[in-house]
């Protein structure tokens, strides 16, 4: 057993603590994010609130936490509508071939045309700014990329002899969808998920942050930035710490991916 | 050369007009009346079927798409509901203010990063290049909105040397209007500079490891020769379609950074119409930046050639 390339100890360190934060986070947190306090407003961090409190009193660190499962839970759901409908998609346009498939990737593309984060802001004009607004908008918005790889692997797939022995076995096309192509499509698609959810959490973030995210009172490391804007210049912990969260979760996970690429291309390995 | 340019113009064309569609029945599935919102609470069922006769939306739907893409075409994008402007040009004076920091930014982000990521490549594994890729991850891993924000409270707050938000039209006062400019460039400068590098890096790695390299070292020339006139020309094909990327992605994503500073871009001009739910201008906003996307990559595509003239051959 060889030793982790330093990248992916660090890379696995951030998101294991992102994953316990989160996970204490939803369940308990040492005060109510969202308890109002006039007398402890702008307060700076100390004793009592380790990272300070905002305009209105509330504990820091308690909405960072609880900030964190509102995130991670959102960019998992994310990441999951994304993958199934890419998945599904990618699936069938490759395995079915022909007209079905070229006019799917017709429009699969052209919606790769959109840059991501414009594709999710015109969904959001249509299914509403809210928590299940950002997963459905991002969810679609990421589709496309989805599909397009999914589909790229199951296109090679369906040349190999074990999807025609099964076919010859007399297996129905859903099942050997199902039963073989699917499971193959496992690998790619752990890669993939894993930058997903990257790009989905700077997403979710900046959307927050536009106001068109999660809306206040409940707390997102996004919309938490921008309403430390006004207060930045008295109260500067407001601004610092939700952007180190963000930061350090998406260090890590750009760590993770680059370890784990080193370790599926076979070119690079050896070389570190 | 002139057939490669064509095929790909041609390319281009389908994926334009599949885009207009999308953005048309986006646009067509936002809940609501468009006549009863422009109308508001002094709408009359006479007036509304007015309106609606006026805009069109009487007609069926491809009817619809058919008079909208025609005036499109005409650079007639509709009118804004909210301040009733004409909504190409409210565009285009916005896409300038955006457009400058965009470039800016990637033209000296890639001067700095491109060579930066040649070097660490062609030092692979020493310091410099363990130096090199940190800062370009950590520079990668920052949100642009938290590192205006970090900027705008450090040059801004702290050291007062430049004016924390607003904007100023160069055109009005071209010192002021630089001064209000830094620190959105500079923003997106130092993250693309991440971006940018690793790309520059590992796609020269990639050529340092083919034979013609050792050949090239072999034959005796110098390493700046080596570098520069075989491992750089061919490397640099893969970040030169990464910087038409990156420039694409900005102009979709700029609305954070116009919000950390204020800046009446293009990005703030469609997040406020979501806001409104002013529905020609989101329609027109998402129209204009997605083709301007497809246009940038077309042109990137285009002058790829000068770098790799075995694309013309294929």
């Amino acid at each position: 057993m060889k030793t982790p390339a330093p990248n992916a100890l660090i890379g696995g360190a951030l998101i294991g603590g992102l994953a316990i934060v989160a996970g204490i986070g939803a369940v308990w947190t040492p005060f109510d994010p969202l308890q109002l306090s006039f007398r402890a407003k702008l307060a700076a961090p100390s004793a009592a609130h380790w990272l300070g409190t905002d305009e209105f009193g509330r504990d820091v660190l308690s909405r960072l936490m609880a900030g964190a499962a509102t995130s991670v839970w959102i960019s998992l759901l994310t990441v999951l509508l994304a993958v199934t409908l890419g998945t599904i998609i990618g699936i069938f346009s490759g395995y079915v071939r022909g007209w079905f498939d070229r006019i799917v990737m017709a429009f699969n593309d052209a919606l790769l045309a959109f840059p991501g984060i414009l594709l999710a802001l015109g969904l959001l004009a249509v299914v509403g700014a809210n928590k299940y607004g950002i997963i459905v908008a991002l969810g679609i918005a990421y589709t496309p990329s989805v599909a397009r790889i999914v589909r790229g692997t199951v296109l090679s797939l369906r040349e190999k002899e074990f999807i025609s022995a099964s076919r010859v076995m007399g297996n129905s096309e859903a099942f050997t969808m199902a039963r073989h192509i699917l499971p193959n499509c496992i690998a790619p698609l752990t890669v993939l998920a894993t930058s997903l959810f990257g790009w989905v959490l700077l997403a979710e973030s900046a959307l927050s942050f536009l106001g068109l995210g999660v809306p206040p009172p409940a707390p997102t490391w996004g919309n938490m930035l921008a309403g430390s804007r006004p207060y930045i210049g008295q109260a500067v912990w407001l601004g610092i710490f939700p952007g180190l969260c963000i930061s350090l979760t998406l260090l890590g996970i750009n760590l993770l991916g680059d370890a784990v690429r080193d370790r599926l291309d076979p070119r690079m390995r050896g070389m570190r | 050369m002139l057939r490669f340019a064509l095929t790909r113009v041609a390319m281009a064309l389908p994926t334009l007009l599949i885009v207009a569609v999308s953005v048309f029945v986006l646009i067509r599935l936002i809940p609501g009346d468009p006549a009863q919102l422009m109308l508001g609470d002094l709408a009359t069922p006479a007036s509304l079927a007015d309106l609606r006769a006026k805009l069109g939306l009487d007609q069926s739907l491809p009817t619809q798409f058919l008079i909208w893409i025609g005036k499109v075409l005409q650079g007639d994008f509709g009118q804004s509901i909210n301040s009733q402007q004409a909504v190409l040009p409210l565009i285009l004076s916005r896409f300038w203010v955006s457009a400058q920091i965009v470039l800016t930014a990637v033209l000296l982000a890639s001067l700095v990063a491109v060579p930066a990521g040649v070097i660490a490549a062609w030092r692979q594994d020493s310091t410099l290049d363990l130096g090199l890729v940190a800062t370009a991850t950590l520079l990668l891993s920052i949100p642009t909105f938290w590192l205006g924000l970090l900027l705008l409270l450090f040059f801004g707050l702290k050291l007062e040397w430049l004016p924390v938000v607003g904007y100023v039209s160069i055109g009005d006062d071209p010192w002021a209007g630089v001064l209000y400019l830094v620190m959105p460039i500079l923003t997106l400068f130092l993250h693309e500079i991440g971006v940018i590098l690793r790309m520059a890096r590992a796609s020269t790695l990639e050529v340092m490891r083919l034979d013609y390299i050792t050949h090239a070292r072999a034959k005796g020339l110098s390493e700046m020769a080596v570098l520069w006139r075989h491992a750089f020309k061919n490397a640099f094909g893969p970040t030169w379609t990464l910087i038409g990327l990156v420039l694409g992605n900005l102009l979709g994503g700029i609305a954070v950074v116009e919000t950390v500073f204020t800046i009446p871009g293009l990005g703030r001009l469609l997040v406020d119409a979501i806001f409104a739910r002013d529905y020609p201008v989101i329609q027109g906003c998402m129209l204009f930046v997605a083709f301007t996307y497809v246009l940038v990559n077309l042109v990137i595509d285009l002058c790829y050639p000068i770098f790799d003239p075995r694309v013309t051959a294929e």
